[in-house]
């Protein structure tokens, strides 16, 4: 143990809560019995996940380096995992709670990103906030430091329930029906390390919102939604929870199901035990990819899984805690440092201006406001933390929490103080303006960190945030309002599918070379919670997104009828219309050698790739006829949606299966040129060639998307709804995905020459 | 007292000549090349971040940055492995890494630059507050110690330390010579006597 680690360990001894201080010299031991081989690698690699212990990109040794794959030569060989190498750097995702924090939590999280990451600590889109580049010896210090200000990482990663969100605005909102900072509290609280909580397939997100029509706590992407609601019964007022379950993003997004109209508080955590021992029983748990809470719903069907849930209700032994963490629940919980007052008169500020006008919202208690604070992808300082816990004693009780925006607020401000305020905040360098709009893009960690990411997105976003900087305050304010997410994957972190304009990365062969591109995605509702999804419209080259935005918004601009929101705008003109304002962006690309800067990412030099991708001699010929193919599929599964725009959901369905079968056969044709084109044959020798070959499977999803394609031919024939018929497009965009990124492994590997011959 | 990870940030001269961008194909051709001791593994870009670490080399033993800091451009060197050995061997050690990594920057960009670190003034900081908490106790015990390193490493005892005494950051001082000293013989004399 390090000798500064033997210190921390010895000093913040009695301080942490006697559990916690177990768990975390429990998870101490467990590294040094890995380091001695004596604890299972996958076993391991689940328990450090449940410590928030999460890999990094380039933990498995391997670093594309702009000209060829090589090894990073890491001393230590044991690993953390499967394919994770034990002295890889990592990230720690630490648990906030409904995005609540105090000065003393900031400075610690100064400290640690100091002394252990890399100088920044980051928001995520869950209101945690990680750390990267963390060596796993050095976790447990981390953890206890942590656990010493009342802030766990316990089931920050991992099948686990994940950190319960919650509208940062909680308490102070003028539109809340009440506050459920309490209620959402005593989740967290509840569920943390539940017995009943510890044995799913999969992990489980909840979230609470104080109202229904804003976006502050989308309910409807979680797999627990709870919206505050109240009803009068003998002309008493009752407080209760509009309750849906089985939400989710990730690569095919579900709209949460209503499993009551009105939840009472006292059956809160009762029933979502229930719904943990149910998921914990029946969800599926070998193949991870169908493993989330909405398969078992979409599974068994709402009615179903209601009533298992009931069943198992009645079933529990009563527990105390169910009433005893809503003992003494009440409003305005927290109080004001300053007396109300009026906004200060400042003339000719122009920076202050801007700022006041994005920045501030009135809260219910009048003379009082919050005020948000808009951190750039997510990022600040351990300088910038202090300077914010300063702030935040100075002007407030220490109110302030992150949102899943990426930003934090800071709550209970006094109008009277709204300037000094900004003062502070512009000399600490995060006085930024522009929260909640245009130019306050959400985006996950992509290429930079993830392991997962196909694009950068936060290269894309901060070129795109430079551009946008110089001109945000001169648009209009329809465009200035706009919502933009990014996603480096379609896994969806950056939350593309809520969003008025969503990207989210993909790859594409372009003169037999990768080049980074990012899916166009329209038609996402941010407000009413997350109240709809969008879908792909097109893939762009990364380099060009930012003329496409261009494009996009003054089409929008000019063609937008009076006082029409974005959404509406997309549903009216038609998505094909908008596609085809796009369509030369895909057209003309150069040559490499003419701009070698089109093959590269946003932020990064290096030649694109997403592995250890050669040029294979023959690609250019067999390239012609497969991207003939697939443009194909690509075409068909965009008509698929502009039948479902349509209403025409039997359409939609039908033609996204099609798309999906002309992509297996752009495949299929690379091995046996004879192939008819009857679905039948093309899914069968598909199965031969591909799926039982596992030449299809994904690296880290395995045959999920191959199953897709087999589900959609065993069901050819039957209805859809509306929702099968999103279901069947989304799948459908994913299967095309996976044989692009099927066609490029093998390119890799020489194998579609070899077999182009055969 | 044990002092563990080292940092050393060596200022730009003058306004940064360069821009930030160029760090990053500079840093990511370091990663190909593995041109340094560590075993470097990754760029990090916070360019976004006003007054932030700018961008970084990562690596297995330590960080390299260009760094803005308190409002300041540098060359930051942020040691994350122990090192074995006295409190001497540490400070030369993380100060050799700076002034190799200055030089090779300066070097690079030698024919669009001009970009130039200071040749008398650096920061010292233990990046440990366990070991090093930031309270004049600390600094009384360990400022005779970076005293004779100073004279040991430059020759000379006219310079000036600064202690930077917030209790919240890290333990550090400002090192500010009053002879501007060429880097080359300095990285000689620490490599000699490493």
């Amino acid at each position: 143990m390090k000798v500064s680690s033997a210190r921390w360990k010895s000093r913040l001894d009695g301080t942490i809560p006697d559990q916690l201080a177990q768990e975390i010299d429990a998870f101490e031991l467990e590294i040094e019995l890995r380091l001695q081989d004596k604890v299972d690698e996958k076993i391991f690699a689940e328990t450090r996940l449940r410590r928030g212990a999460y890999g990094q990109r380039y933990d498995n040794g391997q670093r594309f380096d702009g000209t060829e794959t090589r090894q990073l030569a890491y001393p230590e060989k044991s690993s953390k995992g499967p394919g994770t190498i034990w002295d890889a750097p990592g990230m720690l995702r630490i648990k906030i709670p409904y995005g609540g924090m105090n000065p003393e939590q900031l400075e610690v999280l100064a400290d640690l990103a100091e002394e252990y990451s890399d100088g920044i600590a980051h928001v995520t889109t869950r209101q945690d906030f990680q750390l990267h580049f963390i060596h796993i010896e050095d976790t447990p210090t981390l953890m206890r430091r942590l656990a010493a200000v009342g802030i766990t990482t316990r089931e920050a990663c991992g099948n686990s329930v994940r950190n319960v969100t919650a509208c940062p605005f909680a308490g102070v909102c003028t539109d809340q029906a009440f506050d459920v900072t309490p209620y959402a509290h005593a989740l967290a609280m509840f569920l943390l390390g539940h017995p009943d909580a510890q044995n799913f397939g999969r992990k489980f997100k909840p979230t609470f919102s104080g109202c229904a029509q804003h976006s502050c706590g989308l309910t409807a992407m979680h797999d627990l939604g709870y919206t505050a609601v109240t009803r009068v019964v003998d002309g008493e007022e009752q407080r209760g929870f509009r309750f849906v379950v089985g939400g989710g993003l990730g690569a095919v997004p579900d709209q949460a199901k209503l499993f009551d109209e009105f939840l009472p508080p006292e059956e809160m955590l009762p029933i979502a035990q229930a719904i943990a021992r149910v998921f914990g029983r029946h969800g599926e748990k070998k193949n991870r990819s169908r493993a989330r809470m909405k398969f078992l719903i979409r599974n068994w069907g709402m009615e179903k899984f209601k009533e298992e849930v009931l069943k198992e209700r009645q079933s529990l032994p009563d527990d105390p805690r169910w009433t005893e963490y809503l003992d003494g629940v009440a409003d305005d919980v927290e109080t004001p440092l300053k007396p109300a007052g009026d906004f200060p008169t400042v003339t000719g500020n122009e920076a202050y201006d801007r700022w006041f006008s994005t920045n501030l919202r009135e809260q219910r208690q009048e003379g009082y406001v919050t005020v948000s604070v808009a951190l750039p992808l997510g990022d600040l300082t351990p300088d910038q933390l202090r300077a914010l816990a300063d702030i935040v004693r100075r002007f407030t009780n220490g109110t302030v929490r992150t949102t899943v925006e990426q930003n934090m607020v800071i709550r209970w401000v006094s109008k009277s103080d709204v300037f000094d305020l900004f003062e502070a905040l512009t000399g600490a360098g995060i006085g930024e303006p522009g929260a909640g709009n245009i130019l306050d893009i959400v985006t996950c960690p992509g290429t930079d960190t993830c392991k997962l990411g196909i694009s950068s997105s936060r290269g894309l976003t901060a070129e795109l945030r430079s551009r946008l900087a110089k001109k945000s305050f001169e648009m209009d304010e329809a465009i200035s309002n706009l919502h933009i997410k990014v996603s480096g994957c379609f896994n969806s972190c950056g939350q593309h599918h809520v969003s008025d304009i969503g990207f989210y990365g993909v790859n594409r062969i372009v003169n037999g070379y990768q080049v980074p591109h990012f899916q166009v995605v329209l038609g996402g509702q941010w407000e009413e919670n997350g109240g709809s999804y969008g879908l792909p419209i097109v893939a762009i080259a990364s380099k060009r997104i930012p003329e496409a935005l261009d494009r996009i918004t003054d089409y929008y601009l000019r063609m937008r009828q009076k006082n029409e929101r974005f959404t509406q705008f997309v549903t009216r003109v038609g998505k094909g219309q908008i596609r085809q304002v796009l369509d030369d962006l895909t057209k003309n690309r150069p040559d490499h050698d003419d701009d070698p800067s089109f093959y590269s990412d946003w932020g990064d030099p290096r030649e694109y790739s997403t592995g250890d991708v050669g040029i294979g001699e023959c690609a250019g010929e067999v390239v012609s006829a497969y991207q003939f193919a697939m443009t194909d599929a690509e075409r068909m599964v965009f008509e698929a949606q502009l039948f479902l725009d349509a209403g025409n959901v039997q359409g939609a369905g039908t033609e996204a299966y099609r798309a999906m079968v002309r992509a297996a056969k752009a495949l299929v044709q690379i091995k046996y040129d004879d192939v008819a084109d009857d679905a039948d044959e093309v899914v069968e020798e598909f199965r031969d060639r591909y799926y039982d070959t596992k030449l299809i499977f994904d690296p880290f999803a395995g045959g999920k998307f191959a199953n897709y394609l087999f589900a959609a031919h065993s069901k050819v024939g039957a209805t859809f709804t509306s929702d099968t018929a999103r279901h069947a497009i989304e799948e459908g965009q994913l299967f095309i995905e996976a044989v692009h990124g099927c066609y490029n492994r093998m390119r890799t590997a020489g194998l579609s020459e070899s077999t182009e011959m055969s | 007292m044990e002092l563990q990870h080292v940092n050393i940030k060596i200022f730009v001269d003058g306004d940064l000549a360069v821009a930030p961008a160029r760090f990053v194909d500079v840093f990511h051709e370091w990663v190909r090349e593995q041109s340094l001791d560590e075993m470097l593994i990754d760029v990090a870009d916070y360019r976004h971040v006003p007054a932030g670490p700018g961008v970084m080399l990562i690596a297995l033993e330590a960080d390299y940055n260009i760094d803005q800091t308190a409002g300041r451009w540098g060359l930051r060197y942020n040691r994350k492995s122990a090192i074995e050995g006295t409190n001497h061997d540490r400070f030369r050690q993380a100060l050799a890494g700076a002034i190799n990594a200055c030089h090779l920057l300066e070097a690079h960009f030698a024919a669009d630059g001009p970009l130039t670190f200071s040749r008398d003034e650096f920061e010292l900081f233990i990046n440990d507050r366990a070991l090093a908490p930031n309270t004049p106790e600390t600094y009384a015990s360990c400022k005779p110690e970076i005293e004779s390193f100073v004279m040991d490493v430059f020759g000379h005892s006219d310079f000036a330390l600064t202690h930077h005494s917030d209790v919240r950051s890290r333990f550090g001082v400002n090192i500010k010579l009053t002879k501007p000293l060429d880097p080359k013989v300095v990285l000689d004399a620490l490599q000699r006597n490493a």
